[in-house]
């Protein structure tokens, strides 16, 4: 799984990592497998034709807003049918099955609880509906995971966002599932918090539970996950390992609009470098550089500038969306 | 720091129960419904009906003439079938509008079990919100078979309203509006222009099984009483079995979506 695997075009086939096909070992309990998913409402297409398999450690589901990240974890979770395929988990239909939610945990993004509900009734509901052998043990011991103990007495209704969903995320493992799958988890989350959560997926990860999350956002995944499924536009654009996916956001063409104190001499200046493949001079006054190599030109620029004596009044990344970075992945 | 126990599946033992009723799903729901603002808006009508009742007797009407207006056309007709609405909807549609349902659906039970378990709630509390009040009316008539009578056909239209209005939660998105329809609609418009929806109507099955327990003047049904019992039964495990189904192939959408 550390080989990045880019399809070339948009066309379907061999997306993705490879999806074994052999049969599963009992035991295998912690598989999440997706086979040739895809889900569409009407004409519209959310999801197209995802295969994958989730092994144990943690992966970041990587994908802009609206790319179809919900829609497959919530059809991981057997909270959707695929329109075609087939989702498993530890080898079993996720679909119209409700036994496989004693192996599964899920953390949906809609952050609804009853705020008439205690932190604590709400792990211990959640520990006596697993038909957990010893519930208020288990409820214990998942708010003491997510470091609740504290405020567990006080309603929900009076919790932070970020509370709230440490809470969700308790109940979500009092069974101590093997499979988590969280969507957004750390959205609403304090700097501390987060860095708290990212402890506990990994330490999750670490001890065999496959663990997904979702986020838009890279250093999120970059900080919890070294393996990355990214979705684009309802199709697994990229999958592997993360540094590689790293790399090729950080050396690609990116455009910069830059003001100065004198534009043409720095443009005649910038033109004399590799990592700079154009540039436009814009007649109301500043430049646009497109660089071939994003690092190169950053670490170049305030060295031209000094020996050229051009004071940079502004530098602005013209490109620096996510969407941006994901289309010129699936690109690549 | 994070110890993590080994993996018991516990899913063997899930499967082989027999599941119909859950405590826990029971008791969240019943904290939920007693919660809902418009549930506790509509608690002022049973009182309207005995206020009603306490009213006109003291004025000196005689029951043969009140016991028709506000027992059976403001009681049976109005106050039984809202308020089945608003809880037979309360238990199971606004966890889904919410997002609540969530937290149940992905739990290894049996939708038998929540279903079940939530309508044991609606049906226990539309029998006590308007038996005991049109029980009140049918003593206040001077008529303890009348006030037994009335907790029945309370109990009777419970159980087939309920089960209506909680498949009405799953199948559309506007349950409490279709809900109003089919009272307002069916069993108050209709039933007075064609005889022969009267087969079709819970309000007709809940007058048949009142009349017939309180074997009183004051009511008079049009059904035969097995066909009361018969077409309630067809209504409350049907709406019941076609709630459960819904239920598996419940569709759980994103914020976005």
């Amino acid at each position: 799984m550390s080989t990045l695997t880019v399809p070339a075009g948009s066309t379907g086939g061999s997306l993705g990592s490879p999806a074994p096909d052999a049969p599963k070992a009992p035991g295998t309990g912690g598989l999440v497998e997706l086979r040739g998913v895809s889900k569409w409402y009407g004409n519209v297409v959310a999801v197209n034709d995802i295969t994958m398999t989730l092994g144990p450690g943690v992966t970041g589901l990587l994908g802009p807003n609206g790319a179809g990240k919900t829609t497959v974890l919530h059809m991981m979770a057997g909270f959707l049918p695929p329109s075609r395929g087939e989702v498993l988990i530890g080898g079993e239909p996720a679909w119209r099955n409700p036994f496989v939610y004693s192996g599964l945990g899920i953390v949906v993004e809609r952050e609804a609880v009853h705020g008439f509900l205690s932190g604590w009734d709400f792990v211990l509901a959640s520990a006596k509906l697993h038909r957990l052998p010893n519930p208020e043990a288990a409820a214990r011991r998942a708010i003491e995971l997510v470091d609740m103990v504290e405020p567990m007495h006080r309603r929900m209704g009076t919790y932070s966002k970020g509370m709230r969903q440490r809470m969700r995320v308790a109940a979500a493992l009092v069974h101590d599932p093997a499979v988590l799958l969280l969507d957004e988890p750390f959205n609403g989350m304090d700097p501390r918090q987060r860095l708290h959560m990212m402890e506990l997926l990994h330490a999750m990860g670490e001890a065999g539970r496959t663990v997904l999350f979702s986020s838009h956002i890279l250093e999120e995944v970059e900080q919890v996950s070294g393996t990355v499924q990214v979705i684009v536009a309802g199709r697994l654009a990229a999958s592997g390992d993360f540094r590689t996916i790293r790399r090729l956001m950080t050396h690609r063409p990116h455009v910069f609009t830059i003001r100065s104190s004198d534009d043409r001499r720095l443009a005649v200046a910038l033109m004399g470098r590799a990592s700079v493949a154009g540039i436009d001079i814009d007649p109301q006054g500043g430049l646009t550089v497109r660089a071939s190599d994003y690092g190169t030109f950053t670490r170049e620029l305030p060295k031209i500038a000094l020996a050229e004596q051009i004071r940079v009044q502004r530098l602005v990344p013209a490109d620096e969306s996510l969407e941006s970075v994901f289309s010129y992945l699936v690109g690549a | 720091m994070t110890t993590l126990t080994p993996l018991t599946p516990p899913t063997a033992r899930l499967r082989g129960r027999l599941a119909l009723f859950n405590p826990t799903i029971a008791r969240i729901t019943t904290r939920a419904l007693f919660g809902q603002r418009r549930f506790l808006l509509l608690l002022p009508l049973p009182v309207l009906v005995v206020g009603l009742a306490v009213l006109t007797d003291a004025s000196g009407v005689h029951p043969r003439e009140w016991v028709d207006a506000v027992v059976l056309d403001l009681g049976l007709t109005v106050v039984l079938p809202v308020l089945a609405l608003i809880i037979g909807t309360g238990v199971l549609g606004t966890e889904i509008d919410d997002g609540t349902l969530a937290h149940v659906l992905a739990k290894p039970l049996p939708r038998r079990e929540i279903i079940l378990s939530k309508l044991v709630v609606a049906v226990s509390v539309t029998t006590v919100t308007t038996g005991v009040p049109l029980a009140l009316t049918g003593f206040l008539a001077g008529s303890p078979s009348l006030a037994l009578a009335l907790v029945i056909g309370s109990l009777v239209g419970a159980l087939a309203y309920c089960a209506l209005f909680a498949a009405l939660s799953l199948l559309t998105r506007r349950p409490v509006l279709i809900g109003l329809a089919y009272i307002l609609i069916w069993e108050s418009l209709l039933q007075n222009i064609l005889d022969g929806t009267r087969v079709l109507s819970i309000y007709q099955y809940v007058l048949t099984v009142v009349d017939r327990v309180a074997n009183s003047t004051l009511v008079s049904a049009n059904l035969s009483l097995a066909v009361a019992l018969a077409m309630t039964f067809i209504f409350t495990v049907g709406f019941t079995l076609l709630a459960i189904d819904r239920l598996r192939s419940f569709a759980v959408v994103g914020e976005t979506s």
